[in-house]
């Protein structure tokens, strides 16, 4: 499914008007973007972007806003770490950049509604979780309890804030929040984000997690739901590779016979465990 | 589908009529080898070839190729299609079998309309290999010393003539449009079996089992040390890779003119033995090791591209064992796999 109109390549990209930058960190930035004639992205959570400047190179983007909140944008929160990102936060409000896509199989919305969700994303795991949480949130009386456990390395890198303080508020939303490392500024949890789950009792059966985020925050984060007898299917995660071409052809995003860019980015653990090379 | 005749004295002829309309490459001598090249001339094209350096995966899937021409302002892009007809002339059976995988894999899911169109413009000539090339190919284990489809036309070396088996209805056109040739009479039909069936023997079986048996062998091999083994001994100089016929993996890359403002998108074969091939945004590499990346390569060939495509992912031609620095060669290590399986 690509809504984008592809002209006779799925390797052109479309282009689409940067309509408005917001700095989240020193690290990260907010891009809404608009694409040409209203058209909407019509992506589903956990899909991602190939997002291009041109005479830089193209880079995957996770879709970081709701498909529930489009109104003809879609937003993309990008860490600045290599050449395109890096060029990506240099451009004002106003700039064009090229997109392919949506790509990739998100999460199966339509699979979580009626169970409890648990999400538990770390750092940048946060900007694909989001697209998430935002939907639930919007949909909030088909889904059962909303549980999220969001840990950042330090305050200053905690993204969303606003987003973050009106989750806190909510009496629908059990939300918690820790630091790997805390400072003067910050008087909530402090330690790795698997410290939170002690919080929090779910009913196994009827939950599925959402967990997002670097390698070894898997490892530990999965020890803590399985422990806590989620199901392997209802443990859902977003894996990061290197998605080239985003339509299963050049290998770089493969994780043992998967293209990540095809069957992923979203796998649940029963699709992963014993795949070596998943995290 | 039909089989005709072309007497070689007609072969010339052949192949000049065809330049008139086509672009041919076909084997050409290089130094003491041979690689597929421009022919210009009947006399550059050497059919008795034994390998070629490099597969004629290179005129459907170039070593570089512009996806798109783009301007920088307004990002305006115009995709690039090479629809030029052309002939590859003398292809082997194991490379025919290649580019058939490769057909699959560009057509399978979001279709690949830059190979699709080159392959929809290229005619396929084999010819019939008759005596193994060297002692690094494997085809008779891979089921590729044969081929019945894959081709427009496909030639067998009689002597004083080729057998050409006619596989496509573009085939069939190209023959009555440009080669004299007749109907195969009963005894061409006969020499041409014979041929076939002598030529057999004359072929070794390289693995010590059937090579359709390799996904079942490579589902109980992920643990064997002989990946760790390999880590000791490759380069990881990805020449494997870049000689490979049913390697596909590309990097893609702008190139960009002096005042930025014009510029192509263009992609390069890429190597999956290089240490940087599966490194992300945030710095983590998810095959780190060349135990790891080299188990990889094994895997795509023996297993991933099986159960994904079902055909297997190495047609036996031995390319890269010739290419390898260190000898690590495909029937090394699977015979090594197999035997750790049988004691």
């Amino acid at each position: 499914m690509s809504p984008i109109p592809t002209v006779g390549s799925v390797y052109v990209p479309s282009p689409a008007r940067v309509a408005k930058v917001k700095a989240l960190t020193v690290m990260e930035k907010l891009f809404t973007i608009e694409l040409p004639w209203g058209q909407s992205l019509g992506h589903q959570p956990g899909q991602f972007v190939e997002v291009s400047l041109f005479g830089i190179g193209e880079a995957p983007i996770s879709i970081s806003s709701s498909p529930s909140r489009s109104n003809g944008v879609f937003e993309l929160c990008v860490r600045k770490v290599g050449d395109v990102t890096g060029a990506l936060h240099g451009l004002e409000e106003g700039a064009t950049i090229g997109v392919r896509g949506p790509m990739g199989t998100g999460f199966p919305v339509e699979k979580f509604r009626g169970k409890d969700i648990l999400f538990a994303p770390g750092g940048l795991g946060l900007a694909p979780a989001r697209s998430l949480i935002n939907q639930v949130l919007d949909e909030r009386g088909s889904f059962g309890r909303v549980m999220i456990l969001y840990g950042a390395r330090n305050p200053a890198e905690l993204l969303f804030k606003d987003e973050l303080e009106a989750w806190r508020q909510r009496s629908d939303v059990e939300f918690l929040v820790t630091v790997d490392r805390s400072d003067e500024s910050w008087t909530g949890n402090v330690g790795v984000i698997t410290t939170l789950f002690k919080h929090v009792v779910v009913n196994p059966r009827n939950t599925v997690a959402v967990t997002i985020g670097p390698p070894v925050m898997y490892r530990f984060v999965l020890m803590e739901l399985l422990g806590k007898g989620i199901p392997e299917r209802q443990i859902w995660m977003s894996l990061e590779r290197r998605m080239k071409c985003g339509v299963g052809k050049c290998g770089h995003c493969q994780i043992n016979n998967l293209y990540c860019c095809q069957q992923g980015p979203a796998f649940n653990y029963a699709q992963i465990k014993g795949v070596e090379e998943a995290i | 589908m039909s089989l005709r005749m072309i007497d070689k004295g007609s072969m010339a002829a052949f192949v000049s009529n065809l330049l008139q309309a086509y672009e041919v490459v076909g084997p050409r001598a290089k130094d003491s080898q041979y690689a597929f090249g421009r022919i210009t001339d009947y006399d550059q094209l050497r059919l008795d070839y034994n390998t070629t350096i490099l597969p004629p995966k290179k005129y459907l899937l170039p070593q570089e190729e512009v996806l798109f021409t783009f301007q920088t302002e307004g990002m305006s892009a115009a995709p690039v299609f090479d629809t030029r007809p052309r002939v590859i002339f003398g292809v082997h059976t194991c490379d025919i079998h290649a580019l058939h995988l490769l057909d699959a894999v560009f057509a399978t899911g979001q279709r690949d309309e830059h190979y699709l169109e080159r392959r929809a413009a290229t005619l396929i000539v084999g010819i019939e290999c008759l005596t193994p090339c060297d002692e690094h190919s494997f085809c008779k284990s891979m089921g590729t010393l044969s081929a019945s489809e894959g081709f427009d036309l496909h030639l067998t070396d009689l002597g004083d003539r080729y057998a050409v088996e006619v596989g496509t209805p573009a085939g069939e056109a190209l023959l009555a449009r440009y080669a004299a040739n007749h109907g195969a009479g009963e005894s061409e039909v006969g020499l041409l079996d014979k041929m076939l069936s002598e030529k057999w023997p004359r072929f070794s079986y390289r693995l010590d089992f059937d090579g359709n048996e390799l996904p079942a062998l490579m589902a109980v091999s992920y643990k064997n040390p002989i990946w760790k083994e390999l880590e000791g001994r490759c380069l990881a100089c990805g020449s494997c890779n870049l000689v490979c016929p049913t390697c596909y993996c590309f990097d893609v890359q702008d190139r960009v003119s002096m005042d930025r403002k014009t510029g192509e998108r263009i992609r390069v074969w890429d190597s999956c033995q290089l240490a940087e091939f599966a490194r992300v945004g945030s710095g983590e590499n998810f095959r780190k090791t060349r135990a790891e990346r080299q188990r990889h390569r094994f895997f795509r060939k023996g297993k991933y591209i099986p159960d994904m495509h079902g055909e297997l992912g190495c047609v036996g031609c031995g390319r890269c064992a010739r290419a390898c620095l260190v000898d690590i060669t495909p029937v090394g290590v699977w015979n090594a796999l197999h035997k750790a399986h049988t004691a």
